[in-house]
């Protein structure tokens, strides 16, 4: 951005020479404005990130009675043995087998959806479009309270069926977002061109369009893994007596937050970190290996 | 690839789908549709369907042992809205507040990703991005560490006399800020900021760099730079940025139920209990309507006004 502040600054110089003084006395003053932007955003970040700093340090107390909010002393105890809370381990297991499962659902049906809208001039597009759009315009609790009452009237036995269904539900439309600005980016002339060279229709999707779609349908996947391992209103809802890792976080909000679930959560922000980094050097090193 | 070697007729070739796409223009025609089926089924059967069921239900009668009929008694509508009120125009108000925040605070952090973080930009943008993948209720309960009554926010607070001020405006109460709305607001605002971030960021990074340089030229001064170019080259991320935020933060009732008390309950609470505790599914369909009515009403007009509808 140094190429752009110069032009921007010389006016502003000229135009300063009038109040003098300030130009003297104020050159702390005049650096800070210079960097506010920076400044704020970093503030903003770090507001982000604070909360995650806190369960990270929290992760290594020793609480006093059942509430984990109080710095006592420092102690490895729950990094030692992450599962010993009763049930915990158990409702980790439970999230995490719903979220791949739901990811394998949402992505599947989202992606056909993504290229029926991507591709094709039919009939019915706007309103596909529409109830594609609404689920990410409605407020969760009102999904969850109508899904919920549609199981009740059903006679549906609340569970891990029910909490998938919801979940690859709400987990669609925002693959199909994903995978749809991916294919629409893309050049149709490339699967012209395979077709040209005679690769069948198969070929042609499986050498060709699937590639180009993969980053799209990865961070539609990525996506709806993390909303549906973190989902609490609408398995609230939907669950039943089946306790999520999300439900017995917030159960135990209640009744006593153990360290390890500070344990967990830091855990759970290492690997993603560490996902993220891979994901960004498999995908820096794709670039330098295309351009040599 | 062997198959394409040999340029072979593809009749030839087994399966429907290896017959060349022009000669069947009804299949062709046919296959969107094929397509969408599946994953349109779920959504009008698990989603749409859902909300008439919804509907037929806030406007029956009748108890838990005897079970409920349909008897198109509106009076449910009215007697919830004169109850739970004051909730619907918390839920608003919390929500409108925390968006306008999340603006405030999500604005120089998108600017900044997009434009000054240079070779840090990866680095900033896991940091955005990665609290997604941590469980949003255990960041929320540690809200509750901050924010207790001896931390270190409190105190500094105190130090600086600001929480006269905010008891004075009625934002918290006593020496005191967890179980109060600015706890309540703080913790929305926290939970969504990642929704203003990552579009705005989205709008900014199509912002062509020249264009500023080009209002630099012009002996634009930066204020007027931002205020003529790239605010209104960033609105569709705005409109978005708010829209994220505003809408889940108005059904939102995990940071009232965690961070606040009985007085900064939301409406989102109150659907919950009625739903899940007080077992009246009739006021709890008849409050989720109002509350989605509500929001499609003010996100329509507010789409409208802000005159980006590529957005749907």
């Amino acid at each position: 951005m140094a190429a752009t502040d110069t032009p921007a600054k010389d006016p502003a110089a000229t135009t300063a020479t009038a109040p003098a003084p300030r130009r003297t006395s104020g050159k702390g003053l005049r650096w800070l404005r210079r960097n506010l932007v920076t400044l704020a955003g970093l503030a903003t970040l770090a507001y982000l990130v604070l909360p995650n700093v806190v369960v990270m340090v929290f992760s290594f107390n020793k609480p006093n009675g059942r509430f984990n909010y109080q710095w006592t002393r420092f102690s490895t105890d729950a990094w030692t043995d992450p599962c010993g809370v009763a049930d915990m381990c158990g409702s980790l297991g439970l999230s995490l087998e719903i979220a791949v499962w739901a990811t394998v659902g949402a992505t599947v049906l989202g992606t056909m959806i993504a290229f029926a809208l991507a591709r094709y001039r039919f009939r019915a597009r706007a309103a596909v479009n529409t109830l594609i759009f609404l689920p990410m315009a409605m407020p969760e609790v009102v999904m969850a309270a109508s899904l919920a009452t549609l199981f009740l009237n059903m006679g549906i036995q609340f569970g891990f069926w029910t909490i998938l269904i919801a979940h690859i539900m709400f987990c669609l439309s925002f693959v199909v977002t994903a995978v749809k600005a991916r294919v629409m980016s893309m050049d149709p002339r490339l699967e012209q061109a395979a077709q040209d060279l005679y690769a069948t229709p198969v070929q042609t999707f499986l050498r060709v369009t699937l590639p180009i779609a993969a980053p799209g349908i990865a961070a539609g996947a990525l996506l709806s893994f993390a909303l549906s391992f973190d989902d609490f209103i609408i398995t609230n809802f939907n669950a039943g007596s089946t306790v999520t890792f999300p439900m017995f976080v917030w159960g135990s909000a209640q009744r006593g937050t153990p360290v390890q679930i500070n344990v967990i959560g830091t855990a759970m922000f290492l690997v993603a970190v560490l996902c993220v980094f891979a994901g960004q050097l498999a995908g820096n090193r794709r670039k330098r290996s295309k351009r040599s | 690839m062997t198959a394409t070697a040999t340029p072979a007729p593809p009749d030839e070739q087994t399966g429907d789908e290896a017959l060349p796409i022009r000669r069947t223009p009804t299949r062709k025609r046919l296959v969107p549709y094929w397509l969408l089926l599946p994953g349109i089924l779920w959504l009008v059967v698990f989603f749409a369907a859902p909300l008439v069921y919804q509907a037929s239900t806030s406007l029956q009668t009748g108890s838990l042992e005897e079970g409920f009929k349909v008897t198109w008694h509106f009076a449910t509508y009215w007697d919830a809205l004169a109850e739970y009120w004051p909730q619907f125009v918390r839920s608003v108000g919390y929500a409108a507040i925390a968006t306008v925040l999340c603006l405030l605070l999500g604005y120089p952090l998108a600017y900044l990703i997009a434009f000054k973080a240079g070779r840090w930009r990866n680095l900033v943008m896991i940091l955005v991005i990665a609290p997604f993948f941590t469980s949003f209720l255990i960041r929320t309960l540690a809200w509750k560490t901050i924010l207790a009554d001896g931390g270190p926010v409190v105190g500094a607070l105190n130090a600086l006399h600001l929480l006269d001020v905010t008891s004075a405006l009625g934002i918290t109460e006593g020496h005191r800020v967890l179980a109060t709305p600015l706890a309540v607001v703080c913790g929305l605002t926290y939970n969504f900021l990642p929704f203003m971030v990552l579009p705005l960021y989205t709008s900014l990074e199509r912002i062509d760099p020249r264009l500023h340089e080009a209002a630099g030229d012009l002996y634009a001064r930066p204020a007027t730079t931002f205020r003529r170019v790239t605010f209104p080259l960033s609105m569709p991320g705005v409109v978005a940025g708010t829209l994220l935020t505003f809408i889940p933060a108005a059904g939102d009732y995990i940071n009232a139920e965690l961070l606040g008390s009985t007085d900064q309950k939301m409406i989102g609470n109150v659907i919950q209990s009625q739903f899940l505790r007080v077992l009246d599914y009739p006021t709890a369909a008849a409050l989720s309507f109002i509350l989605m009515a509500a929001i499609l009403a003010m996100v329509t007009i507010y789409i409208r006004k802000s005159g980006t509808e590529d957005l749907v």
